[in-house]
């Protein structure tokens, strides 16, 4: 009998059907992959794997079978039985996902009682055990730390931690990477790896990355609208594969390994940066974010900035905007000093859904850095923004439309749109495109493109995705702890790095062919820095 | 450790400058008025010779800093009044003297303290458990009858005024069924059984309306905890509905509970009038009303020193009750 056997699933929320009629099996000890755009129901079915729907209105029928409790028929307490005992799941976000109020210890206990009704002191003793199993260091004394001491790839171990606390049978783990960085993903992704392999439990992992799924997995399904699209053995359906949405999909990822189309030449410095330093905080607790960072943006050239979280490039993101004062050091804009913001340097925010008034129309968000120039007259305003939102892909007649109306993808363009009303010279895009899905991800970053060589614009592209810089990028910038560790033409730090911290993120990045992840795996065991 | 202790030292300097600053503001307002301070002091029956008695001993002819640090002096350290045949020693903390009543306004404050302090902390043990506990069955309950009855029952609690809550008791219980004496007052120190018999209506009626607060707000922050993250986690983990609530739903929603009780409690202490008048209880409350109502300036003063040194207590206090509860705060 099948670990998992799942025949003709439909999940209905009110009117809408996120799962439809899907089927699929998961044997004892193997690894299958649901793969898809947001949207597409793949979390939707590794939640009814548990029953979690149960009580909260969703409709489901099918039938779910999982380690031999039939889940939409069994009683409260035999689902109770089922999860975290036979089937155990860790979620995207390891800081929501765990209470802040109690020890890491003391959660991972309680669920260990729960199911095996040993003392108190057993249960301690196995939440240390399973802790230091998952690589925390000194694992007795940071198991009484609460989740906030933690750093986020440590939240990510407790939280597997926690599903091997009873030993289950399957490990459901929904997008367990998206919320971390490159090389700290990478090492999750090996530590559940090593797991499988000593325990042989079944893994079902949830991801809208198919580069994680490529190294992780025996068996992929590929979703889209509730439906499986295609599903057999990873390297079939990511090598050749047979239907047209995953040539899609697979054509949409951003490959580290596939140089850049040459842009045109590039004209004057527009932007330069000499020596830049921001501090936070003062006395004792004063770090510098950004420490002497230097660079030079050039007329129709773009330049990547890529780091992890906390390596400051934000923060010089919004200096080079003049949205931060730099503690040290200078912005110069055509040769100049800046002096306060320059609406020739505009920029694009991250998430597109809080960076615009939900209470204020996409036009009068768009028109506000024309009016903010002294325009007056409403129709030539309205005039611009229409031609302003049908540069960007959108149809002028939705100026009166509210940004709950867009989708994520159109809303980003909504940002652009309104970064090229004050008719800059230099965008500066906050990861533009990491909140996006892969396809969207593609047409917002080839609206970038066509908009740089049509108008000529610098472009500084701050990302923490080193497939998506390279993409985009002319000159590469790396960034760690505040400083530029490395810069040069894409071509040259991506091909042949110096720096042993970028060789670092480099074997790190997620592989779309199985047997290339499997050896960068083999080489993450050589390649280590701290 | 150390960092909640430093925690706890800066939040017991600020409570000290927050008392120090509502001290000046209330000298100024009370005692830099115009007009004759000596004669508003003494009361419209004092003689020109004892106005002038009480100018000197207020030092009116000091400018107001001077006037202001003897005051502080005073709280201190304690007086020497000199009443010219005589002289009267006023320990520390000495908030002056009542010309009205001729008594040292920290003996009449002791004198009602206990009153409001026996009053307000005996509801304040009933209107949490009360409170708290229907806010929790709510919560748990949520979505079915129980809620449903529990919500309306705290709606009524919240509209209804505590002076009916008090006479529709007192009528009840004592006039009609005859369970109880009118209560009456009895120190603790007497007869610890008849000060708990005096006071049980007392603090039932001042509990009643403030428990359906903490039952709303209780079952409100219960009910957001409960759809965090982590409350999914555990349920995933198959850990039992009883657990969810008690433990982890319950924990997360302590904060504002907390936050709230400080309030109250301080804000009881001088402001639970209504019940200390209606059962006779000659607490804080009646007195400063009466001190306000004969322009007891001194008396006055005093009271409202006090009663500002409990609400910041008791949201001092809060505020580490709140560190302990969630450690992310000492970080902030």
């Amino acid at each position: 009998m099948s670990l998992v056997h799942v025949t003709d699933l439909t999940v209905e929320f009110g009117d809408l059907r996120a799962v439809d009629g899907l089927s699929f099996r998961l044997e004892e000890g193997a690894a299958l992959a649901l793969v898809g755009e947001s949207g597409s129901g793949k979390s939707t079915v590794a939640s009814a794997l548990l029953g979690l729907h149960r009580g909260t209105g969703a409709r489901v029928g099918g039938s779910v079978e999982v380690a031999g409790v039939d889940v939409p028929r069994a009683s409260d307490d035999e689902l109770r039985r089922l999860r975290g005992a036979k089937a155990a799941m860790v979620f995207q976000d390891p800081l929501s996902s765990l209470d802040p109020y109690y020890a890491i210890g003391d959660q991972i206990a309680e669920v260990y009682r729960v199911h095996t009704r040993a003392s108190r002191r057993t249960a301690r003793a196995r939440a240390v055990e399973v802790l230091d199993r998952v690589g925390i260091p000194d694992a007795v004394r940071r198991s009484r730390s609460r989740p906030h001491e933690f750093s986020g790839g440590m939240r990510q171990r407790a939280l597997i931690a926690m599903a091997l606390a009873c030993e289950p049978r399957l490990l459901i783990a929904d997008e367990p990477t998206t919320a971390l960085d490159v090389t700290v993903q990478a090492q999750i992704l090996d530590l559940l790896h090593t797991l499988r392999a000593e325990t042989g439990m079944g893994l079902l992992l949830v991801t809208h990355d198919v580069g994680v799924a490529a190294g992780s997995v025996d068996d992929v399904l590929v979703m889209r609208h509730g439906r499986a699209v295609e599903q057999g053995p990873v390297a079939a359906v990511l090598g050749a594969p047979g239907e047209a949405y995953t040539r899609e999909l697979l054509a949409a990822v951003p490959r580290v390994d596939a140089p850049r189309a040459p842009s045109g030449p590039a004209g004057e410095v527009v932007l330069e940066a000499r020596g830049l330093r921001r501090e936070f905080g003062r006395g004792r607790k004063a770090f510098a974010a950004v420490d002497d960072v230097s660079l030079t943006v050039r007329r129709g050239e773009t330049l990547g900035v890529v780091g992890e979280s906390g390596s400051g490039k934000t923060t010089l993101g919004r200096m080079l905007v003049g949205l931060l004062e730099p503690t040290a050091g200078e912005v110069r804009h055509d040769g100049h000093a800046r002096v306060g913001v320059n609406p020739a340097v505009q920029m694009v925010f991250q998430d597109p859904v809080s960076s615009l008034n939900p209470r204020r129309n996409v036009g009068e968000s768009i028109a506000d850095p024309i009016r903010a120039r002294g325009e007056r007259d409403e129709q030539r305003i309205r005039g611009r923004v229409k031609e302003l939102l049908e540069r960007v892909g959108l149809e002028g007649a939705r100026y009166d439309r509210y940004p709950h109306e867009f989708s994520g993808g159109q809303r980003q363009r909504v940002g652009i749109a309104r970064a090229l009303a004050a008719d800059p010279r230099v965008i500066v895009c906050d990861e533009p495109v990491s909140a996006l899905d892969v396809t969207t991800q593609a047409q917002v970053v080839a609206l970038l493109g066509e908009l740089q060589r049509e108008l000529g614009l610098a472009l500084v592209f701050v990302a923490h995705d080193l497939a998506v810089v390279r993409q985009v990028s002319d000159r590469v910038a790396v960034m760690r702890r505040g400083r530029i560790v490395e810069q040069g033409p894409a071509d040259e730090v991506y091909d042949s790095p110096r720096d042993p911290y970028t060789r670092q993120l480099l074997a790190a990045v997620p592989a779309l062919d199985p047997r290339i992840a499997a050896r960068r795996r083999a080489e993450r065991g050589e390649v280590a820095v701290t | 450790m150390s960092g909640f202790t430093a925690f706890a030292l800066r939040r017991a300097v600020s409570a000290v400058l927050t008392l120090l600053a509502l001290s000046v503001i209330i000298y100024v307002v009370f005692y830099a008025t115009p007009g004759n301070v000596a004669q508003i002091t003494c009361g419209p029956r004092c003689s020109p010779e004892q106005v002038h008695q009480v100018a000197q001993q207020l030092r009116l002819d000091d400018p107001l800093y001077l006037r202001y640090w003897h005051f502080l002096q005073g709280i201190v350290a304690g007086h020497d009044y000199s009443t010219g045949t005589s002289v009267e020693h006023c320990p520390a903390p000495c908030l002056g003297l009542s010309y009205q009543s001729d008594q040292q306004v920290t003996r009449i404050i002791l004198n009602k303290l206990p009153v409001s302090l026996s009053l307000v902390v005996g509801a304040m043990v009933l209107w949490l458990l009360l409170g708290v506990g229907t806010g929790v069955l709510s919560a748990w309950r949520r979505g079915r009858f129980t809620e449903r009855a529990l919500t309306g029952i705290t709606l009524a609690g919240v509209a209804t005024p505590v002076f009916v809550i008090g006479l529709v008791l007192m009528i009840v219980v004592c006039g009609q069924l005859e369970l109880l004496p009118f209560p009456e007052y009895v120190s603790f120190s007497d007869d610890p059984e008849q000060w708990m018999w005096g006071l049980l209506l007392p603090w039932v009626t001042l509990a009643l309306g403030e428990a359906a607060y903490f039952a709303r707000l209780t079952r409100a922050s219960m009910l957001e905890t409960l759809a965090e993250d982590h409350i999914r986690t555990f349920r995933a983990y198959g850990v039992g509905e009883r657990s969810i609530v008690g433990r982890h739903a319950l924990r997360g929603a302590l904060a504002p509970i907390i936050a709230l009780n400080a309030n109250d409690f301080g804000s009881a202490m001088g402001g639970a009038v209504l019940v200390e008048s209606l059962f006779g209880l000659p607490g804080i409350g009646q007195e400063l009303v009466h001190a306000v109502t004969v322009v007891d300036l001194p008396v006055v003063v005093g009271m409202v020193l006090v009663i500002g040194f409990f609400v910041v207590l008791a949201n001092a206090v809060a505020d580490v009750l709140y560190a302990v509860a969630d450690r992310r705060v000492v970080l902030a």
